[in-house]
């Protein structure tokens, strides 16, 4: 066991945290209605979507993969889940058990393919990308599905603590990044995707059933793109066909932010929620100033790039 | 033996240049901005009826998203290689595909611009399309009298930067609310003193709700609230509805799908104005027939009317009731 202070965090890793405080310190001298509860409340409902899909997309990074379908995959699973209940009349649970069954099932298929057929992970996933796509608009036929039981949209409800009302979504977030969390520092099974990602030869000559760890790697990204479509449903109280376009790159922005890299075997899932915040920030931050979004993507244009040079300059320094 | 199988050939082979050139079949192509939007899905529904009663062949292509210029540029080329005499056209990107649009025009292709204009709009043969200024200045119009005199602290949802279509629903509002605004041919939004947030909801209902999030954030008295169509004001209702401020506050739209006057039956839209895909389409096959026979040619703006929608009529604004706007929406009823 590596001792506390090992486990703290590096400067390095420290950064996206900074560069959020940052962010957040400007947003609170510019506009007064930033640094409230009810604002942070909102920020966070407004990422869970993203979130969710990134800590799937954090998965994969780790591995040093990449998933481009997630954005999509997620679409398919939210007109799954809500079509069928609507069609079938079927009770939520059972409707969104079906939805996570799909996008499992893609995960899946990424997974098999990446590992038996030794496709690179970019090639599979551009191809299962567009594949979701189609499924979504064929099923749907290009349709919102409205008029959804209250049951589908339960976790866009709200509580309060105090003054400030919290989404249920949003707990259902933060809680799936602390046991992902737990999970990849403590288990044996998150170490190996670690390995995996760090030196896939070397893992499989120790005795990791490499394969394996990819394969569950992939199923287990495939689930966090159903649950992240569950949050998309229960927000915007519909089933979009169109949904997941934007979502798509925002995840893997997200990660990229938060300090995984891309080249594999390094990174902490909670810099991706940070890495979504970033954005989720200057969205709301921008817009409480008046500005327009597309400063917003300027912004988050060269934030990713100081990230990726920031992750490859500490390579080469620690070689 | 050998001279009739070359007699054979050679009759096969005329009667295959010759079929097209005897075929009476106009074709016309389609060009919409995505396959998938329900608004486009009209559009082909309305040509294709319409190619159906003229007695035309109707081929339809579009890009893969909002915004896809490649692809339409290649479906324009795919057209005239298949012998289209007249191309209907959604441009994607309002410059960009003007060259390839020039082209066509070379080889004597008739080009009409639907729904959105190219920039210039001389670049097309004629355009038929919603007059988006008039849209935005009928719920202005409405939203004005429903107000009542009450001052408004407007948030406006807006389609994203630079977008023509836009900037003059925005501006047409503003017009019709009497505030001080630009004209129709302005690429900008303006922001008089009442307007006290606006963001770009790009069209989208996730969007919108978060956009609508953020503006309550910033002032939470807004109470009107102009969006660029419905799946924004959709969004902006949720965003109302969960700060608990859904009775209040007036919301008005543009465009008229099926969804938004559902939306406006169950109150979460006031009042939108209605715009005709399937009018516009039509309209564009019959020109496409009307030159292959006689070679004329449209030329300029044509009007496909807008109509505004209103559950709840007021006094001196002229609306219609939402079982007309039912009759007439696009998407599924």
């Amino acid at each position: 066991m590596p001792s506390w202070k090992e486990q703290l965090p590096s400067i390095g890793s420290l950064g996206p945290f900074l560069a959020l405080l940052i962010a957040c310190g400007f947003f609170s001298f510019q506009s007064e209605q930033f640094l409230t509860g009810a604002n942070f409340s909102l920020i966070l409902q407004q990422v869970m979507v993203v979130g969710l899909i990134a800590i799937g997309q954090t998965l994969i990074i780790l591995t040093a993969g990449i998933d481009l379908s997630c954005g999509m995959v997620m679409a398919l699973g939210g007109v799954v889940m809500t079509k069928v209940a609507q069609d079938y009349g079927l009770h939520p649970v059972i409707a969104i058990g079906i939805g996570f069954a799909v996008t499992a099932g893609f995960g899946l298929i990424n997974g098999l393919l990446v590992t038996r057929v030794k496709l690179p992970s970019f090639i599979v996933t551009l191809g299962t990308m567009n594949i979701a796509f189609a499924l979504t608009q064929l099923y749907s036929q290009s349709q919102t599905i409205t008029d959804l039981p209250a049951g589908m949209t339960l976790l866009g409800n709200t509580f309060s603590i105090g003054q400030t009302q919290i989404a249920y979504g949003t707990v259902v977030m933060l809680a799936m990044y602390a046991l992902s969390w737990l999970w990849l520092r403590d288990t044996a099974s998150g170490r190996h995707i670690y390995a995996v990602g760090n030196n896939p030869e070397a893992t499989r000559l120790t005795g990791i059933p490499t394969h394996r760890v990819l394969l569950m790697v992939y199923v287990l990204a495939g689930l966090c793109y159903g649950i992240a479509a569950l949050l998309s449903v229960s927000r915007t109280g519909v089933g979009d066909p169109n949904a997941g376009q934007t979502e798509n790159l925002d995840a893997i922005t997200a990660v990229v932010l938060g300090g995984t890299s891309l080249f594999g075997g390094r990174g902490i899932v909670l810099g991706s929620l940070i890495g979504a915040l970033i954005v989720g920030v200057f969205r709301n931050g921008l817009t409480l100033m008046g500005v327009s979004s597309v400063y917003q993507i300027l912004i988050t244009g060269i934030l990713v790039i100081l990230a990726v040079a920031t992750d490859q300059l500490s390579r080469k320094g620690g070689r | 033996m050998q001279q009739s199988r070359i007699h054979l050939a050679i009759a096969t082979l005329a009667t295959a240049i010759a079929l097209p050139a005897f075929s009476a079949e106009p074709i016309i192509g389609l060009i919409t901005k995505t396959e998938t939007n329900p608004f486009f899905v009209k559009m082909k529904e309305g040509a294709s009826a319409e190619a159906k009663a003229k007695g035309a062949k109707l081929l339809s292509a579009a890009g893969r998203t909002d915004g896809d210029n490649a692809g339409q540029v290649t479906a324009i080329e795919n057209m005239i290689a298949a012998g289209a005499k007249t191309i209907l056209i959604t441009p994607s990107d309002s410059k960009a595909i003007v060259p390839s649009i020039k082209k066509a025009r070379e080889k004597g292709v008739l080009v009409i611009a639907l729904d959105s204009p190219t920039e210039p709009a001389n670049a097309t043969d004629a355009l038929f399309a919603t007059d988006n200024y008039k849209a935005g200045v009928l719920i202005g119009n409405y939203a004005k009298a429903s107000m009542a005199g009450k001052p408004a602290k407007i948030a406006t949802l807006d389609l994203f930067p630079g977008h023509p279509v836009g900037a003059q629903r925005h501006n047409g509002f503003l017009a019709g609310f009497g505030l001080k605004s630009l004209d129709a041919k302005s690429n900008e939004l303006a922001k008089p003193a009442e307007v006290v947030c606006m963001a770009d909801s790009f069209g989208d209902q996730a969007k919108g709700q978060t956009a609508m999030e953020n503006c309550l954030q910033k002032n939470p008295d807004i109470n009107l609230v102009y969006t660029i169509n419905e799946p924004a004001a959709a969004g902006a209702f949720n965003a109302l509805k969960k700060a608990g401020k859904e009775k209040g506050v007036l919301v008005v739209s543009v465009d008229g799908g099926c969804q938004g006057i559902k939306d406006v039956v169950g109150g979460k839209i006031a009042a939108t104005s209605q715009q005709y895909p399937l009018r516009m389409a039509a309209m564009g096959v019959a020109a496409g027939v009307e030159y292959a026979k006689t070679g004329k040619k449209p030329a300029g703006y044509t009007d496909t009317g807008v109509t505004l929608i209103a559950a709840k009529p007021v006094t001196g604004v002229d609306s219609k009731d939402t079982k007309t706007g039912l009759d007439l929406c696009w998407g599924n009823k």
